[in-house]
């Protein structure tokens, strides 16, 4: 049988994916975390406890107060060391909550065990409260607030849940751990969250380099009626929300227009996971799996890791950066963040940390474009990057407009695939911004 | 406290390079070179070289000493250049008029517009042009291939070791008054299929052997070096083409699969109307480009005076790219869908 995929573009990276057979380990407390306020696209949190404070395992430390934010609550047990400006992994200044640990004492409302709940006692209205209070952001990486998705508008038919559990992208190997481990959980998350957007409907899709997954979840989602899972060619960035709903419902998202307009809502199967322990657990998002690899590394591992612990502990524990480390990518390769140094903590969006040595973390010569069509082939929205990133060159910003750059997903294809090494994303990105601003400058008049 | 790289994603980068692109097109071409070893001897070799040398050559010396920017010569790109110039020069052109021919392409064709990716011409047809039309008696005269003259000259008499190639052969009989099957009967040399597929035939150095050409047009697909589309369209727009005139007049026009195995069809099809810097950039685009070129070729073939138009027709379609590229554009993703 032909696997399904989406049609336009796509390239295959090689999968490197090390951590696949490592099984996930709590990673023991920190002595002190660091929370940002801003782990979540939007508005950051207001930070609600001061210098001082008593917390536990759960209290609200941040409150988000506008339309697209996010509560976040304290990962640890122990005293506010102080409410700061710290670094984040971007390099951003942020505000951030500094907790020194001590013990593990969980709030009382918390079910700490690890048993099973497949009732769902909550209604609809009632699981999307919980998801909002349990501050339940996207887990696949941009971390956008899970219940602004669930808030579905009036008169807009909805009729499946896509859960993402692609991982495309290469070296990542959480999901697929998650999908291992903790398959039951996340199908009853999958249950809550079709009782939420009040549908019965749900399509997982997985790559078809995760046979073992696949397997383990066509098993339990047979006691599940309305989850199917469909298997789906390997092809980078199949991940993305429009690329994933193409491939396993075959619908088109329009340019500019929600998954919401062709009648779906994708979900990271993590935040499944997540959704699960917010509703049945009534557990905040305070700890996330996060994948720790990298060529040189002897042991790959996946961690399940307390928002906020610094990254120098999980570089600690898995014996120290490797060797001739000169780039450490927070996220996947394709997609992920370099960080300046190991000092930054994991958020709720990381979902690895990994080590390129010398002959990786540089990037070739820059050479003249060949015209070779390569980036045009390979761009999943059918753009064309060479000519953007020469417009944005010269700063011809409505050009750049007309050619749908606000369209790109930054998957990074075209510049992955490059023969000459442009930095055709860059570029793009530059005149996306560049594109916005005008387009808002515009509005205001 | 150690410092490590900050860059923007993606972190990964693929293994496709200039580099590779080019030099595995010096690969695929080396089946029709071995060919033409076979069928023209050492000076095939020697036109090869040359050509090649002198292309490399002039680049270097350009960069190094004109311009003063960084040498990016042996990248490959100025090697296919001289070795597509050889390819469609005859056998026994002489070695200065090579020269003259290298300095054009590169000089004038490639680095005058600004060096690799900028040249609006393929260079390698840009400098047979200028050849064409500066030495056009040496230009057309083409050797018989080694093996041939030997085995026909015991049966028939000729005059040297020269003649037309099938193609010319073909115009002159026209152009005289014969016609098609008695100027094939009356041919110096046998034109079946056979000899024009193995390129038993009379022409340039790398053009007369169709099926080292698609040897090499089958690595290069296999490589992903070029997509199928332009050879295929190409090709299949001069067939369809000719063989509507065949199809009328029989006794006038050659029949379609005699014109996609003689002349330059197949080395222009595969390796440069393919050429990456002068076809469009979209597979739209490229079909298009691919049509009106052979259709272009074909015209030339039975109306034009040339008796070859392979060149030509490929030449005036780079001139089309950038408007193909300016209204051809790729399928957008949520484009062709009802906003609703």
């Amino acid at each position: 049988m032909k696997l399904k995929t989406f049609k336009i573009g796509g390239v295959h990276p090689p999968e490197n994916k090390m951590a696949a057979n490592s099984p996930i380990e709590a990673l023991s407390l920190p002595k002190r975390v660091s929370i940002p306020m801003n782990q979540h696209i939007g508005a950051p949190a207001n930070p609600v406890v001061k210098k001082g404070d008593d917390v536990k395992v759960g209290t609200l430390i941040g409150k988000g107060e506008s339309f697209i934010s996010a509560n976040i609550h304290s990962s640890v047990s122990g005293k506010v060391f102080a409410v700061e400006t710290v670094m984040d992994t971007t390099g951003y200044k942020v505000k951030a909550v500094i907790i020194d640990v001590e013990g593990d004492v969980w709030e009382d409302s918390i079910i700490h065990s690890g048993a099973l709940i497949k009732d769902i006692k909550l209604e609809s209205a009632e699981i999307v409260e919980r998801i909002k209070s349990c501050g339940i952001v996207g887990l696949g990486g941009a971390c956008f607030p899970t219940h602004v998705k669930y808030m579905v508008p009036e008169g807009k038919k909805l009729d499946t849940l896509v859960i993402n559990a692609v991982e495309c992208e290469p070296y990542l190997t959480a999901d697929h751990r998650i999908m291992l481990e903790r398959t039951e959980e996340i199908m009853v998350g999958i249950e809550i969250m079709k009782k939420a957007l009040k549908i019965n409907r749900a399509i997982v899709g997985i790559e078809a380099n995760k046979p073992d997954a696949i397997a383990k979840m066509e098993k339990v989602a047979a006691n599940f009626p309305g989850t199917e899972i469909q298997p789906l060619k390997v092809q980078y960035p199949q991940g993305a929300e429009k690329q994933l709903i193409k491939s396993v419902v075959n619908r088109e998202v329009p340019s500019g227009k929600l998954p919401l307009d062709v009648g779906c809502v994708v979900n990271n199967v993590g935040t499944a996971l997540a959704i699960y322990e917010a509703v049945q657990k009534n557990k905040p998002l305070i700890e996330r799996v996060v994948t720790v690899t990298g060529k040189k590394l002897s042991k790959p591992a996946n961690y399940l890791v307390r928002i906020g612990t610094p990254v120098d502990m999980l570089v600690e524990a898995v014996g120290g950066i490797p060797e001739g480390t000169e780039k450490i990518v927070n996220g996947g390769p394709m997609m992920g963040k370099a960080v300046s140094t190991t000092e930054v903590s994991v958020t709720k969006g990381t979902s690895g940390i990994i080590f390129f040595d010398k002959s990786e973390a540089r990037r070739k010569r820059i050479a003249n474009c060949i015209r070779c069509g390569k980036c045009v082939s390979v761009c999943a929205m059918g753009l064309e990057p060479y000519l953007m990133e020469k417009l944005v060159e010269k700063s011809r910003w409505e050009e750049i407009e007309k050619l749908a750059v606000t369209d790109c997903i930054e998957c990074g294809s075209c510049s992955y695939t490059c023969p000459s090494s442009r930095p055709l994303l860059d570029l793009i990105r530059l005149g996306k911004a560049n594109v916005n601003r005008i387009r808002w400058e515009r509005s205001k008049k | 406290m150690s410092r490590y790289i900050v860059s923007l994603s993606p972190h990964e980068k693929g293994t496709y390079t200039v580099e590779r692109v080019m030099w595995g097109v010096v690969i695929a071409l080396l089946p029709s070179f071995l060919a033409s070893i076979y069928f023209f001897g050492i000076r095939a070799v020697a036109v090869t070289a040359v050509a090649m040398i002198t292309c490399i050559g002039v680049e270097y010396f350009i960069q190094k000493f004109m311009l003063k920017c960084e040498v990016t010569a042996f990248d490959g790109s100025a090697a296919i250049t001289g070795m597509l110039l050889a390819f469609n020069l005859p056998s026994s052109i002489p070695l200065w008029e090579v020269v003259v021919g290298g300095i054009f392409s590169i000089g004038i064709a490639k680095m005058v517009f600004g060096g690799l990716g900028k040249n609006p011409f393929n260079p390698a047809l840009a400098g047979r042009a200028f050849m064409l039309a500066s030495f056009p008696v040496d230009m057309t005269t083409w050797p018989i291939p080694i093996k041939t003259s030997m085995l026909w000259a015991m049966g028939k008499t000729v005059d040297g070791t020269t003649s037309a190639s099938p193609l010319g052969l073909l115009k002159e009989g026209i152009k005289a008054g014969g016609n098609v099957p008695e100027i094939f009967a009356n041919a110096p040399q046998s034109f079946d299929y056979f000899n024009l597929f193995i390129g038993n035939v009379g022409g340039c150095i790398g053009e007369v052997s169709a099926l080292a050409i698609i040897l090499g047009g089958l690595y290069m697909l296999y490589k992903k070096i070029i997509t199928w589309h332009i050879p295929v369209f190409y090709l299949g727009s001069l067939f369809v083409f000719t063989g509507v005139f065949w199809m009328i007049d029989p006794n006038h026009y050659a029949d379609p699969l005699f014109h996609i195995l003689s002349g330059g069809v197949m080395l222009g099809a595969w390796f440069m109307a393919t050429d990456m810097v002068t076809s469009p950039m979209s597979v739209k685009g490229q079909i298009l480009f691919a049509v009106i070129a052979g259709v272009l070729c074909g015209s030339i073939r039975l109306f034009g005076g040339y008796p070859e138009g392979c060149s030509y027709s490929i030449l005036i379609m780079n001139a089309f790219v950038p408007l193909i590229d300016k209204y051809i554009k790729p399928v957008r993703f949520g484009k062709e869908v009802n906003y609703g």
